[in-house]
């Protein structure tokens, strides 16, 4: 084997941030110029489960752990039909090397069509994030000549993910069934759907049909679900408000479900109020208290908004708390049979320690 | 749940002398179980023979028993302490072995005594295979096909129904896998299995299908009693399953897992904790993984703190000991806040944003007969460990760390024997998991050899193949020169882990060339800190790595205080061990309460002083003068202290004073005067103390030109080594060729000293500190073993057994004469010799030396401590300590042995040191106290029963006195048929028995029979041992009959056995009641 280091150095491309801050390395996957939001995940593993969550749409996803590709990729690890993000930032690529691979890293994001930047000290835009917030970016790896300067003018012109409907955009445009038997039927308002909240479900012996985010109340109760799950999505749920509306109807109609931009979204239809995290909580080690039990979940976060504390209505509930924030993981509706949760039960990338709500959500069902 | 109240003394068992599969990390554990539960008020008894652990220094326990650590010792402490609770996980397997022993005897019952931290129920299933097996069973996890044995005959059973080779054969109840092997054939399936009868605790082996070349994984977690858990590390190793994870490669965190599989992992890691029945505390996983297919087996799993602990709190900054203290008190892990961001709870999962790389540290340069070729049983005697930002950096890093003068991942020069080999050897040799593997590994990518040609050869995953193969291409790019005209490349070397070293070898310039165009082409190394949350939230602690990248962690401010900073002493070896690691973790404690900002650096994961409690800030790297020098000068730092590290920060100092830092305490030029021959013989005719003949010599010529001058026997060594690495005594001239030859490899081009060798000359040890102006003398040590056995190696005695009060005074005026003389500031160390009742001098090290701790606990004064004060500038009078101590009682110093893990290497004594650990007896009795040392080094010698006995000529009068007392005591006594003779000719009767090589019965049956309690046999020391003996004493070693190889050793016992025959029982009395004694004592 022989390495082509220099021609690997060639292939330089840069991320420029909205407050000037350059980042140089190289690129990989495929050679073009995109603006996004840049965040940080700090889990250790689930690369390619981060790639196809539709729930960082819009994003530059910055991998804090540093050796990136080594088990390669394979189907049954996407969580959606899709990559969605914008961009991918790592320290340092390598070939797969694990039975279940199927696909290089960087060939999949050829494929897919998705820039990646190597070699950049993602430490250093990990702490900066950190401290400035998530910023809009410009990722440029593409051959044309682009100046530094230019690059960060682009991504301060950009709009931002802050009021953007983005979930409209990942959603699907067909309904469609993913389990066809179960004791009860569950329809799922795909916002950026994870599949391995489908998987979940499914394994909870519960039908699946699946409808795009747009489907109305009547359109919803028209297929007599017994149960209605508002799925994870991208970007703000402010910039919902059809969605907020649509859901304010079915709560007390129906036993509701939600994760993450669902949980948002159903706190937001009984009156709380949503804001954004300064750097988001993204990573697959964050310890949530279940407030009726006392103990204590490892959990898989994704999300740059929250609701916020002081402005729950009555009508809700905290059932699950940030331990290291204190931000409100997870509500309940006092009266009616609807509970939510900011993280991830369904983990995919992170530990399965909340999987247990998918149960609780059948047992809401049975009740 | 917080802290309980109902109970309120606990009590701790430390896990003894340092062994192979037992090092310091259990002082790590130790020692931050102890600071916290004591700052929760609660009261501590502690227990542990390891007189070299920082845990028993008297400060950190209420009541610290440095006793032997059986059963019956345990249950006089206990019950003369009453404590509420026993935490036994905190002291690796040797305390919970002794925890449950205490437990099956009903003693803990008896005593009212609470096991905390893990239940007996829990201890037994993980522990007893049977146990394991059904409660893995019960969980619906795979197992490797197997069976437990009691007898040969079981063990053939199950052999034949598994029905394939090769099979693991692993001994239940024993640590590092004592006695447990790989049998290829029914052969050799007899032989271990013999072995690892004989070496477990309950006679049971567990023989199992094999699972060589699998991926092996390991998980650290931490679980409280509120049915919390979480996964604090987990560990890849690059070496697959079948060598011991002790003796392998390791990488944290997991690198070639997908999030699916590594999750299955996890949650079966958690199902297990809940099986086994762990309540609270840390535990750790181990499981295998075919890589064809995925199949996940669980090996094994420790309900208690262990040496990956120790690992994984230094890889992810997680306190594992310290959290699984608090958690045994009722604590919960979300009421513990996490240390180093001081705003999140210790309720989490580290995230690491580096890869850490530990290399296990070998001797066999040390046991020269014994198979390098590793296994299941763990030979390895220490670790290193490095952080870097990629796999490739941390690796390199960790490489030379390891101080076997390696750079990094070879391209250094040292691989000469590697590249002398065929393809053929190469093969075989990188097909044989051995130490210089993964150098071989290099010299195979250097020949062409494809990925998986050396995969099929080693099964090491290709992930870390293809890092080899790109690091050995890249020294292509670097070999080309063009690295100094492309700062782009050069950073990028740097940032693959290539030490300036390295750089130096590949590109034929030198080290200093290769650091002055790297400096001028802007490259410097960087630091970031190990934060537990990759970033996430800002970390308080500073605990730092050097990596090449562009952000540099600021220098924390130190508050106008003067910086000094600390080297430790790199990875455990023998010669070099734990004792340094008391030194440096005192000097900087002393040093921190004197107002000075400490910045400590070092490599072995398993220290105490790579905790980041025990300095102000902690480097965790190589100690190599550039890792190092790059600290310095970001630090800015007022001084270095280098007197306390061993070896390893002596060996930079030079280097690092011509660099510009300013070296504290005594000068380099003076520890060089006491090194270097001419001058130091020039300085002892000064002071006027008499020195064995000696010569240096260059060659083997010289070598025989000196000795005919001085005449034989001599005592033949390198110069600028510690633990007697090469030493040897030579009776004659075709000796002495060989062993200069040997010798000459083992110092690296250094001279080679020749001494005149005192035949049966009593030994001394001297420790003292000074300041400058006044010297003060810690203690001196008499030693038990006669002159040529290595001072580490020998038992040694204070006060002194033999001299008289005027040649101990004249003593004195010697040590202060050389610390006057050598400008002493700091800790000195003197080695005196006397033969017929004359004093000679044979070396004089002014720096810490192995014995201090031991000392420092006997005379209740902190001598490492106070000698960092006086190297920053006090005076022993401010210091207050300004008289030597006399102390009214007798503490004595045994060495402990690896020779159980080398079968068929002889366990002789001689000048090169071979010991792994220490223990100390004490006792107001010197019998007693030396009986203590003996049965806390695990040689419990019997009261009564068979002994065998046979000396060497020299030794036979002295030999009829011992058999004498033997027979006084009731001893049944077997000999060998000369000293069998010399007994009857004493009026002494005996058994005569057969050398082995002479007919039968021979001692071979006897002990085969368990007739044989106890061998007394000295002989020649060094290769002229006759085969017959060292079979002998490795078949005892092995059955674990003690053997005691010297006169002075058995009187010294005799002594003891005969003093308790007096006395009736052991009396335990604590280290703070010792030494209150001191100061209440009338002479």
């Amino acid at each position: 084997m022989s390495y082509n280091w220099k021609k690997m150095r060639e292939r330089t491309a840069f991320l420029a941030l909205a407050d000037g801050t350059i980042f140089h390395g190289w690129s990989f996957g495929a050679p073009l110029d995109t603006v996004g939001e840049a965040v940080f995940n700090t889990g250790m593993t689930g690369y390619q489960e981060i790639l196809t969550d539709p729930s960082y749409a819009g994003q530059f996803v910055t991998l804090t752990t540093p050796e990136i590709g080594n088990y390669g990729t394979n189907p049954a690890d996407d969580e959606s039909r899709g990559i969605f993000l914008n961009g991918l930032l790592i320290h340092e690529l390598n070939a797969p090397s694990n039975y279940r691979s199927q696909l290089a890293l960087d060939e999949l994001l050829q494929q897919r069509g998705i820039p990646a930047l190597a070699g950049i000290d993602t430490r250093k835009l990990t702490l900066h994030l950190r401290e400035h917030g998530c910023q809009k970016a410009f990722l440029h790896a593409s051959d044309e000549p682009l100046s530094e300067a230019q690059a960060v003018e682009k991504a301060r012109a950009w709009c931002g993910l802050d009021g953007q409907d983005y979930a409209s955009k990942v959603t699907t445009d067909q309904a469609f069934s993913w389990n066809e038997s179960g004791d009860f039927h569950i329809v799922v308002l795909d916002f950026g759907v994870k599949y391995n909240i489908l998987r979940n479900l499914a394994a909870e012996n519960l039908r699946v049909t699946v409808l795009p985010a747009h489907s109305g109340r009547d359109e919803i109760l028209a297929r007599k679900p017994d149960g209605v799950f508002l799925s994870n999505g991208p970007a703000d749920p402010s910039a919902l408000p059809w969605a907020i509306e649509n859901i304010r109807g079915l709560i007390g109609k129906v036993p509701i479900m939600g994760i993450c931009l669902g949980c948002q979204l159903l706190g937001l239809a009984a009156g709380a109020e949503c804001g954004r995290l300064k750097f988001g909580h993204h990573g697959c080690n964050h310890p949530v208290r279940n407030l009726a039990t006392g103990k204590v979940e490892i959990t898989s976060q994704n999300h740059n908004f929250a609701l916020q504390p002081g402005s729950l209505p009555d009508s809700l509930e905290v059932t699950h708390v940030n331990l290291t924030d204190n931000t409100i993981e997870g509500i309940r509706h006092r009266r009616e049979p609807a509970f939510a949760l900011q993280y991830h039960p369904e983990a995919a990338p992170g530990p399965h320690d909340a999987a247990y709500l998918f149960r609780e959500f059948r047992k809401l069902l049975e009740a | 749940m917080p802290r309980r109240n109902d109970i309120r003394k606990i009590m701790l068992i430390g896990s003894g002398p340092i062994v192979i599969g037992q090092g310091c990390e259990f002082d790590y554990s130790g020692v931050q179980a102890c600071k916290v539960l004591k700052q929760e008020g609660f009261e501590i008894v502690l227990a542990n023979s390891n007189p070299a652990t920082i845990m028993t220094d008297p400060e950190f326990a209420d009541r610290t028993y440095i006793e032997p650590l059986t059963a019956e010792i345990l249950h006089e402490i206990i019950r003369r302490e009453r404590p509420d609770a026993l935490l036994p996980t905190l002291g690796g397997q040797t305390a919970l072995n002794l925890a449950m022993e205490l437990h099956e005897r009903g003693i803990l019952a008896r005593y009212g005594v609470e096991l905390i931290g893990a239940t007996a129920e829990a201890i037994g299933r993980a522990e007893d295979r049977r146990l394991f097996k059904q409660a893995m069973r019960s969980i619906n996890l795979d197992m490797p096909r197997s069976g437990s044995a009691h007898s040969m005959a079981e063990a053939l059973a199950i052999a034949e129904t598994i029905g394939s080779w090769p099979l693991i054969i692993r001994p239940g109840f024993t640590l590092g896998g004592t006695g447990g092997g790989i049998a290829h054939d029914a052969e050799e399936f007899r032989s271990i299995v013999t072995r690892g009868l004989a070496a477990s605790r309950n006679s049971e082996v567990l023989i199992e299908e094999s699972l060589l070349g699998w991926k092996e994984f390991e998980m650290e977690v931490m679980c409280d009693h509120a049915g919390n858990s979480m996964i604090v590390c987990s560990i890849e190793n690059l070496d697959p399953m079948g060598v011991h994870t002790g003796d392998s490669i390791t990488v944290a965190p997991i690198q070639t897992l997908s999030d699916r599989e590594y999750q299955e992992m996890r949650d079966d890691t958690l199902k297990v904790m809940r099986a086994i029945g762990v309540q609270t505390g840390g535990s750790n996983v181990q499981w295998a993984v075919d890589p064809d297919t995925g199949r996940r087996i669980i090996i094994e799993m420790n309900p208690r703190v262990s040496r990956s602990s120790a690992l994984a709190s230094k890889a992810t900054g997680f306190p594992i000991a310290k959290i699984a203290a608090l958690l045994a008190v009722g604590y919960t892990l979300d009421e513990i806040t996490n240390d180093i961001t001081r705003a999140t709870p210790s309720c989490f999962e580290p995230a690491l944003d580096y890869v850490v790389t530990k290399v296990p540290r070998f001797t066999f340069e040390k046991f020269p007969a014994a198979d390098s070729t590793l296994g299941t049983q763990m030979k390895s005697v220490g670790e290193a460990m490095a952080i870097g930002r990629n796999f490739k950096q941390s690796f390199q890093k960790a490489l030379r760390s390891l101080e076997t003068g390696r750079a990094g991942f070879g391209a250094d020069g040292r691989d000469s024997a590697s590249e002398a080999l065929s393809d053929e050897e190469l093969a075989a040799e990188v097909s044989r998991p051995n130490p210089e593997r993964i150098f071989q590994l290099r010299i195979a990518i250097k020949r062409g050899w494809s990925e998986d040609r050396l995969y099929e050869l080693t099964k090491i995953d290709r992930y870390f193949l293809r890092h080899l193969t790109e690091l050995t291409a890249f020294e292509d790019e670097i070999a080309d020169g063009g690295i100094f005209s492309d700062p782009a490349l050069f950073f990028q070397a740097k940032e693959f882990g290539f030490s300036d070293r390295q750089i130096a070898y590949l590109t034929k310039t030198t080290v200093a060339e290769v650091r002055q165009r790297r400096r001028a082409a802007g490259i410097h190394p960087v630091f970031a800190s190990v934060d537990t949350c990759a970033g996430e939230f800002a970390a308080i602690t500073p605990y730092y790595y050097s990596t090449y990248a562009e952000t540099d962690e600021p220098v924390r401010d130190r508050g106008g205080k003067k910086s000094l900073m600390i080297l430790g002493g790199g990875p455990n070896r023998i010669g070099q061990g734990i004792e340094f690691d008391y030194c440096c973790v005192h000097a900087a404690a002393a040093l921190r309460r004197a107002g000075y900002e400490v910045v400590m650096v070092n490599s072995n994961p398993e220290t105490v002083s790579t905790d980041y409690d025990s300095s102000d800030k902690l480097y965790f790297e190589p100690l190599t003068f550039e890792d190092v020098m790059a600290i310095y000068e970001r630090e800015q730092c007022d001084g270095i202290i280098v007197q306390f590290g061993g070896q390893t920060p002596l060996n930079l100092a030079r280097e690092l004073e011509e660099a510009g830092a300013r070296i504290i305490g005594t000068s380099v030029a003076d520890i060089d005067a006491a090194e270097d021959r001419d001058t130091f013989r020039n300085l002892v005719e000064k002071i006027g103390i008499r020195q064995p003949q000696s010569g240096i010599a260059h060659s083997v010529e010289d070598a025989v030109r000196i000795a005919d001058e001085i005449g034989y026997p001599v005592l033949v060594r390198p110069s600028f080594v510690l633990g007697g690495r090469g030493m040897v005594i030579v009776y004659k001239e075709q000796y002495l060729r060989k062993f200069v030859a040997a010798a000459a490899e083992a110092a690296e081009g250094k001279p080679i000293l020749i001494d005149r060798f005192l035949e049966d000359a009593v030994e001394l040890d001297v420790d003292c500190v000074s300041d400058g102006s006044h010297t003060v003398i810690g203690a001196i040590l008499e030693h038990v073993e006669p002159a040529g056995i290595h001072s580490g190696d020998s038992a040694s005695v204070i006060p002194p057994m033999s001299l008289s009060e005027e040649m101990q005074e004249k003593i004195r005026e010697y040590a202060r004469a050389f610390a006057r003389e050598l400008h002493v500031k700091g800790l000195m160390n003197m080695q005196l010799a006397v033969q017929h009742g004359e004093l000679y001098i044979i070396e004089v090290n002014p720096r810490a030396s192995r014995t201090v701790p031991f000392v420092s606990k006997t005379i209740g004064v902190p001598l490492a401590g106070i000698a960092a004060r006086c190297m920053a500038g006090e005076t022993l009078q401010e210091l207050n300590f300004v008289k030597e101590v006399r102390v009214p009682y007798t503490s004595v110093k045994e060495a402990v042995f690896p020779f159980v893990k080398f079968p068929g290497v002889d366990i002789m004594l001689t000048p090169e040191m071979k010991s792994t650990g220490e223990v100390m007896g004490i006792d107001h009795d010197r019998g007693l106290a030396y009986l203590k040392s003996q049965l806390a080094a695990g040689s419990a010698l019997p009261s009564s029963g068979n002994v065998m006995l046979s000396f060497r000529d020299e030794d036979k009068a002295a030999g009829l006195e011992l058999g004498r007392k033997l027979d006084r005591l009731g001893f049944q006594l077997y000999a060998t048929l000369g000293t069998s003779t010399m007994l009857w000719n004493g009026g002494i009767k005996s058994r005569a028995v057969f050398r082995i090589s002479r007919g039968r019965p021979n001692l071979l049956d006897l002990m085969a029979e368990g007739k044989i309690d106890w061998i007394i046999n000295t002989a020649e020391p060094g290769a002229e041992a006759m085969a017959d003996e060292v079979r002998m004493r490795s078949v005892a070693t092995a059955r674990g009959i003690p053997v005691t190889t010297t006169v002075a050793g058995a009187a010294a016992a005799i002594e003891g056995l005969t003093d308790q025959r007096e006395f009736g029982r052991f009396e335990v009395c604590s280290l703070q009641e010792y030494h209150h004694r001191i100061a209440s004592h009338r002479w």
